[in-house]
């Protein structure tokens, strides 16, 4: 194959891949931190240490009960799920009548006492985790080379991501968070029990990001910074996208993604910017974002 | 205090010395009715008396609150709004209520049954057409008056046999009031007890079984339907029309 744009297509399909990738768990985070604002009106800063706790709880699976991947996969989200409900009931709970600068205060002091703790035991430097065997080896398509671990992940990701649409904009239950999200009071005047809804919510939002921690367990290293160094642009991504629509946060984690690879190969120094110049654009020309409704 | 007793009927709900609070100020200043069972009671009164936040109190939407609401004898006034919701009280608020990230379906299935013998889908839409049609629209697309039926139909599905109705009629077009006016007294006719507050004193004279007026956060006169042509200067003094 010829050069694409004066750039050889290897570099550039690699590097949408790599964008999908990142997308992949941008999607992920941005997804919960928007059920957690809508719902909480919390924003959680603690959202990339739970992803790191997710990542760290398959390692440790692995390493000391020697639990695999797939196991892992399924029980790690819970584990993070149980810490998020604890941490909702015990704490976050107090907060939620007064100024969500509260919750942010919190959840961040939160974030750094857990990537503390790991700091402590684990190091910096991080640790990695084998690709299960199942998925090792890739394909060549031609055009460029797909590691097949990479490959689920951008499927997975994807299911995730439209199970929980599904679940938000198609369920009962999903009619009750989507109430709950305009009119708390009224919704609980009704009989349904809020306060459960808001613990489960903030419960299955950072199972998303334990999810997501063990799938990027293979692919990044298992570090006890990992979460703080995708957080900030996953903060960014909710911006772009708008808080308070579930397809938007999937769309803009996805596209910014993207984006951000081809920056790697068109323009590599802007690359690690890209993400916060968008989200100053977004701000001067749509400031509720691309996909948000203006709060009222 | 004066002893309000029940003309008729056995008492579904008994509210005495009813206080509530938002943060400093004292809304209600130990307010205290009855609501028979199988009666429509309309609250009246002017702009700040207190109606609304009676109807929010019951429904413990007002934290701050103390002396007694019973309900079939059961104190409601430590209970948290979903219980009290799950007794089998419906509440269809002032604003509506109505929610916009939800079509009209979903805003009537929204409510979960608190007990059997609750309307079916079908039954509500024999009695408002207009939300059939719509059934699939966001539910802020609806006219006044779609709305307001959204909101009265979405509690009668629950199985709650007290229903509890903020300003009905407010903004709506005589022709639309009419029919909330038939389809009150068709629920009456089912038996259901129902609480209005009415700032349309013609209204809820034509509706309602008794009235009490209310003025600076308690209730101040009681009415029975028989004695509303005596009484109608007093009432008239009190509403200001």
């Amino acid at each position: 194959m010829t050069e694409l744009l004066g750039i050889p297509p290897q570099v550039l399909f690699g590097q949408v891949m790599l964008g999908l990738i990142n997308g992949s768990f941008y999607a992920l985070l941005s997804l919960g931190l928007a059920v957690i604002f809508g719902m909480l009106n919390v924003i959680n800063f603690a959202h990339g240490a739970l992803y790191m706790v997710g990542a760290f709880v398959a390692w440790m699976m692995l390493n000391y009960l020697g639990i695999g991947y797939w196991p892992a996969l399924i029980l790690a989200p819970l584990v993070v799920g149980a810490l998020g409900v604890v941490l909702e009931r015990t704490m976050l709970a107090r907060l939620y009548h007064l100024d969500h600068l509260y919750g942010l205060l919190l959840t961040f002091g939160l974030a750094l006492i857990i990537e503390g703790l790991f700091r402590n035991a684990y190091g910096v430097s991080g640790t990695p985790y084998p690709i299960p065997e199942a998925l090792a080896g890739g394909q060549n398509l031609g055009f460029m080379f797909l590691p097949n671990y990479r490959a689920w992940v951008v499927v997975a990701a994807i299911v995730v991501c439209f199970g929980t649409w599904f679940l938000i904009e198609r369920t009962r239950i999903g009619s009750y968070l989507r109430a709950a999200v305009e009119n708390q009071e009224l919704v609980r005047a009704f009989g349904i029990n809020v306060p459960l809804l808001m613990t489960l919510a903030y419960g299955g939002a950072v199972a998303l990001a334990g999810f997501a921690g063990v799938m990027a367990a293979p692919i990044y290293q298992v570090s006890p910074l990992m979460g703080q160094d995708i957080i900030i642009k996953v903060f960014a991504i909710v911006v772009i996208g708008g808080l308070g629509s579930i397809f938007g946060s999937m769309v803009t984690g996805l596209g910014v993604g993207v984006i951000e690879g081809l920056t790697k190969v068109f323009y590599p120094e802007a690359s690690s910017v890209v993400v916060f110049v968008l989200m100053a654009i977004v701000l001067l020309v749509r400031p509720h974002g691309l996909f948000g409704r203006p709060r009222t | 205090m004066p002893e309000r007793k029940a003309t008729e009927g056995t008492p579904l709900l008994e509210v005495s010395d009813l206080h509530a609070y938002y943060g400093e100020s004292h809304v209600l200043h130990g307010s205290s009715f009855v609501v028979p069972e199988g009666q429509v009671v309309a609250l009246l009164g002017r702009n700040g008396a207190g109606k609304t936040t009676t109807l929010r109190a019951i429904m413990g939407m007002v934290r701050d609150r103390r002396g007694s609401i019973r309900f079939r004898g059961q104190e409601l006034i430590k209970l948290s709004s979903d219980k009290i919701a799950n007794l089998g009280i419906g509440y269809c608020p002032e604003e509506r209520g109505i929610f916009a990230s939800l079509d009209v379906e979903e805003n009537l299935l929204l409510p979960p049954t608190v007990a059997e013998g609750g309307m079916s889908l079908e039954e509500i839409y024999s009695l408002f057409p207009n939300l059939k049609e719509r059934r699939r629209s966001s539910g802020t697309r609806l006219s006044g008056g779609e709305q307001q039926m959204l909101a009265i139909g979405r509690i009668l599905r629950t199985g709650a046999r007290l229903l509890l109705l903020d300003e009905p009629t407010e903004g709506l077009a005589p022709v639309i009031v009419q029919q909330i006016h038939d389809v009150i007294t068709q629920l009456k006719g089912k038996g259901y007890t129902i609480l209005l507050v009415e700032q349309n004193y013609h209204f809820a004279a034509t509706v309602a079984d008794h009235h009490f007026i209310m003025e600076q956060g308690k209730v101040a006169e009681e009415v029975r339907k028989d004695e509303l042509e005596e009484k109608q200067d007093m009432i008239e003094t009190y509403l200001g029309v």
